[in-house]
């Protein structure tokens, strides 16, 4: 990425140094963040009634955290707590959407980045589907 | 004797390891089958219901022999108890070739049952443990529940093992990872031009986990393929693939050889 839109995103970021348990959002919360984990490990959870949190996906360093931010309604579908102590940096969503809105070319190429993420998920997401490691039905042995 | 004979096995103990997996030690009663290298399969016996390809995931005098209940004569012998009579056919197929591997750096990928198999390898790593670089355990499972060999893996760590868990489906309390193996591969600290990956699982899954391995510059990746084995011994020709038995020639193979038979439809 070039170095002026590397500056541009960095006068609306700040480090984070978050403890284990610290909860980043909740389902429902305004998507007014997100992040880049420099260390540690994020889990997006989801309370399902009578069943407790269940556990999505658990993000670990290099993960980007946080993309509800980039469509309206802009709010969380799921929550985040830091499994373990975190480094991040986040970003103010508002800032960066502003900048994408100005800077066509900065949108482009944030959108382009975040849909490689979000492929890669949904990739991992339909191979968790097939469950790959259940017992096979009509198991010849 | 000839090599479609059992030798008579008794069940000294039966572990259970998940709602689905037990494992058996089993002592002969009498002669001993040839000694079992890591990686290498027999042919278990429930006598009056048939017999199976298992893995062995403890070599020596006494074998261990990990078994998820699929069928009949999985469930007979997942079933079999203390003073149970087996057959074993064996050691059958080529091994891992951990024995070889030594003076580098070490992944074991284990996905679900898959860990059996590399269990065995991964003991015998541990037992020469100077004679091995990083040793890397990264193990997929379905949920925390699914896991094979939970009890010990505390202790591989304390013997320099780095071991990496991530299930599919987990509650909250659950501190390991959450997501496909692949996406622990990326943690690895192994050093790609010196080490050796050997993987196990679905087939699917070692694909995958191949494929990160190769982009991460890990090139030299053994793998455990599974297919229709009957007889063990290369006679029946149940369990070909392209120009192998995986009976007899593998069932450990290399994943460069293998990769351009596993897209094969119907192979």
């Amino acid at each position: 990425m070039p170095a002026h839109y590397l500056d541009g995103l960095a006068a609306v970021a700040r480090t984070e140094c978050l403890r284990a348990g610290h909860r980043l959002f909740d389902e429902g919360g305004p998507a007014d963040r997100f992040w880049l984990i420099r260390s540690g490990r994020v889990v997006l959870d989801l309370h399902a009634p009578a069943r407790g949190d269940l556990i999505i996906e658990s993000l670990g360093p290099g993960s980007v955290l946080g993309w509800s931010w980039l469509f309206p309604p802009y709010e969380w579908r799921f929550g985040a707590v830091a499994a373990e102590p975190v480094n991040a940096i986040a970003f103010d969503a508002a800032a960066v959407r502003v900048r994408c809105a100005a800077d066509p070319a900065l949108g482009y190429e944030l959108t382009r980045r975040f849909a490689a993420v979000m492929l890669d998920r949904l990739q991992n997401t339909r191979m968790r589907l097939l469950d790959l490691y259940g017992a096979p039905a009509g198991g010849a042995w | 004797m000839t090599a479609m004979a059992p030798t008579p096995y008794r069940v000294m103990s039966r572990r259970v390891e998940t709602h689905d997996v037990a494992t058996l030690t089993l002592e002969p009663c009498g002669a001993a089958i040839a000694p079992v290298r890591p990686g290498q399969f027999t042919m278990l016996y429930a006598f009056g219901v048939g017999e199976a390809p298992i893995s062995v995931s403890r070599t020596g005098p006494l074998l261990e022999q990990t078994i998820r209940d699929v069928g009949a004569v999985s469930h007979a012998l997942h079933e079999a108890g203390p003073g149970q009579m087996v057959g074993v056919r064996g050691p059958l197929g080529v091994g891992w070739g951990v024995e070889e591997a030594a003076g580098r750096d070490v992944v074991f990928a284990a996905g679900g049952i898959g860990l059996a198999p590399l269990r065995s390898a991964l003991l015998y790593a541990l037992e020469h443990r100077d004679s091995y670089g990083d040793i890397a355990l990264l193990i997929g499972a379905r949920t925390p529940g699914d896991l094979l060999y939970a009890a010990e893996i505390a202790d591989w760590r304390r013997r320099g093992v780095r071991v990496e868990v991530t299930v599919d489906r987990a509650y909250s309390g659950w501190d390991g990872h959450v997501g496909l193996i692949t996406t622990l591969v990326g943690r690895l600290d192994a050093a790609p031009a010196n080490a050796v990956a050997f993987v196990c699982g679905p087939e699917i899954m070692m694909r995958l986990t191949a494929r990160e391995l190769l982009a991460r510059g890990i090139d030299d990746i053994r793998i455990s393929l599974e297919r229709n084995m009957r007889c063990g011994i290369g006679w029946c020709g149940h369990c070909q693939l392209g120009p192998w038995l995986l009976c007899r020639d593998g069932p450990v193979v290399s994943y460069g050889d293998a990769a351009p038979l596993l897209g094969v439809k119907e192979l």
